[in-house]
């Protein structure tokens, strides 16, 4: 169409966003309604041409609400190799069903080391000790009583998409298994400083432990500067108070850092003027590099990006169809500053539309129009933050690691779309 | 002539600011007061309570790598092989290394000489690819990770001699410790990791 050459933002098919609001407006005058059943108004019944529901009384509400029966297959999936309780279980989250930044609370991605406790908030203490002036402990009921802050952050485990960072062949994985591990919420909570204020912390210090009351008492050493700046104790996630698979009663938040060390279920906040080297941070939450070292306590997750529309394993409806390709992006460090998309496997490259606001430390929309042109081609998007830093591609990023390490993976992926429209994870 | 009456309503309007915590007025200059002001200057906010050195003992279990907090007793390799065999074999594997559950000992990585099969084991269990022996760098978080969460289906139930035992038990599977050893809160201190010389803390 010689309209969409005009407007073409990058080679294979990337459009500027006013073509898509062009190719609307063409879309919209092209739908003919369907003729009135006879025209003949008062003569028939308005029932006899309508939709059962709208010819009866509809159903009661229910106290809490859940989704419909006809979307009830979105669900979270655990990861094969894990079980479902105890044990080491990783669920992943739909990303590739949902829209928009925020993460419905029941579908946000959740690992357990430990299973699931089963913790009365009406016996649950927070406890601060170590190098404080005053060591303290808090019930629910005075936690409640500070002020909350609530921010709109990702959370990410550290072995996201580490089946790309690992397997020497391309697995043929939709978006949930590759990078169901990255979720958004509002999260609301109390600023950690107060409480940290409160009880005094003495010079010396450095670190925080902190610990969960689950079965295996989680527990991650945290730097007081980071506690200081911009960590909360959550209570509250998307406006309910958190769920037992987030850490009900409370966990603590650390904004931009990996999933592991917002520890679930809080309870103690030990400070000291050194790491402990727990369980996760000596084996688990290690990053190998490729000369052998072991890099340790590095908890930003770095900037990173998957088109979730399309996606792996989907299969695009029509051959040279009109597309709208709908990516997240999002950085520990900070905002998102651009996206771009390439649609001839990294020739030619479009700047994505990116949804306001965008926030530090969030979740990031982008989209941008795509007429594909029906011969297979590969889909990559590729971030950058507001500090300058580029997602690597996958070479660099496992020149840097060990072949075998698999945490904080943050490379371009590439969704390889064949003659058909089958959508399929692919290296490039 | 009357401006005293017009005075009284800017004062009247401070104090009225003043009561929904937006604007204090201060001298001559106007200063906003947020929440977080209020609690780092004022510290208003005193709703913790103290607590005592005996109620905070329960749960102060932390381990550090210099030895800190290391509780009294001993265990032997011997008598933590008996342990692991009867506790932790079922998950760890006979030698530490079949998993299901993380691997033990060995080094971290795809292969190593003694366990040609363990392309296979990683295949099915990817969790495999890292070690304890090969990766932590102290021996004080195996002791710490032990008493707090070992075994999985009723952790914190070994005694402290127990958890000594199966620390000594897994240094040995990793040719750390010989079989003759005895372990407590000094000679735990003594076992040197080969993960550490290989350890730095991120930038």
């Amino acid at each position: 169409m010689k309209a969409n050459s005009l407007i073409q933002a990058a080679r294979g098919g990337l459009l500027n966003r006013r073509a898509f609001l062009l190719s609307g407006l063409s879309l919209s005058s092209a739908i003919s309604l369907p003729a009135l059943a006879g025209g003949k108004v008062g003569m028939d019944k308005l029932a006899d041409n309508l939709p059962d529901w709208m010819k009866m009384p509809g159903g009661s509400d229910i106290e809490y609400g859940l989704p419909t029966k006809y979307e009830q297959h979105i669900k979270r999936e655990l990861a094969p190799s894990t079980p479902e309780t105890s044990l080491f279980s990783i669920w992943h989250s739909p990303i590739q069903n949902q829209r928009g930044v925020i993460t419905p609370s029941g579908l946000h991605f959740s690992v357990n080391h430990n299973g699931l406790p089963d913790i009365d908030p009406s016996k649950h203490q927070l406890i601060i000790h170590g190098l404080v002036d005053k060591p303290l402990k808090f019930d629910m009921e005075s936690l409640l009583r500070y002020p909350i802050v609530s921010n709109i952050h990702f959370l990410e485990c550290a072995g996201n998409t580490a089946p790309n960072a690992v397997s020497l062949t391309a697995l043929d994985q939709n978006a949930q298994e590759l990078f169901g591990q990255i979720s958004g919420s509002e999260w609301s909570g109390i600023p950690l400083k107060y409480l940290l204020m409160e009880a005094g912390v003495k010079p010396s210090a450095k670190w925080v432990i902190a610990e969960g009351a689950d079965g295996g008492s989680h527990s991650r050493s945290i730097p007081l500067d980071k506690l200081l700046d911009d960590a909360i104790i959550a209570l509250y996630q998307n406006g309910e108070r958190i769920r037992p698979s987030q850490g009900y009663p409370m966990r603590l938040f650390v904004p931009g850092w990996e999933g592991n060390a917002n520890v679930k279920w809080l309870h103690r906040l030990e400070v000291t003027d050194k790491p402990a080297f727990t369980k996760d941070e000596s084996g688990l939450y290690s990053d190998i590099l490729a000369d052998g070292r072991i890099e340790r306590f590095s908890f930003h997750m770095d900037v990173k990006s998957v088109i979730t529309h399309p996606s792996g394993q989907q299969v695009l409806p029509e051959k040279k169809g009109f597309y709208e390709i709908s990516g997240l992006a999002w950085s520990g460090y900070g905002k998102i500053k651009q996206v771009e998309v390439s649609a001839d496997a990294g020739k030619t490259w479009a700047k994505a539309h990116i949804a306001h606001p965008v926030l530090s430390k969030s979740l990031t929309r982008f989209t941008i129009p795509w007429q594909w042109n029906g011969s297979s081609t590969t889909l990559l998007s590729r971030a950058t933050d507001e500090h300058g830093r580029v997602q690597p591609t996958r070479n660099a990023w496992r020149d840097k690691y060990a072949s075998y390490s698999f945490n904080h993976y943050n490379a371009v992926q590439a969704w390889h779309i064949s003659n058909d429209g089958r959508v399929e994870n692919t290296y490039v | 002539m009357y401006r005293f009456p017009a005075q009284i309503l800017i004062v009247l309007c401070f104090a009225v600011l003043n009561l929904f915590g937006v604007e204090i007025y201060a001298g001559d200059v106007v200063k906003k007061v947020t929440t977080d002001k209020i609690t780092m200057e004022m510290g208003i906010f005193n709703f913790g309570e103290l607590i005592s050195k005996d109620e905070i003992a329960p749960y102060d279990i932390t381990i550090f790598p210099n030895g800190e907090n290391l509780p009294v007793g001993r265990g032997s390799v011997k008598q933590g092989q008996q342990l692991y065999a009867a506790q932790c074999a079922m998950c760890h594997g006979e030698s530490g290394i079949e998993g299901p559950a993380a691997r033990l000992a060995g080094s971290d990585g795809w292969f190593e000489f003694n366990d040609p099969l363990r392309i296979l084991r990683i295949d099915k269990y990817p969790i495999l690819l890292i070690s304890v022996g090969g990766l932590w760098p102290y021996a004080t978080s195996i002791f710490d990770y032990i008493r707090r969460a070992m075994p999985h289906y009723a952790p914190k139930s070994l005694t402290n001699n127990e958890s000594y035992a199966l620390t000594a038990h897994i240094l040995y599977l990793n040719d750390i410790i010989d079989d003759e050893t005895v372990l407590d809160k000094s000679s735990l201190l003594m076992v040197s990791m080969p993960a550490k010389e290989r350890s730095f803390i991120a930038p």
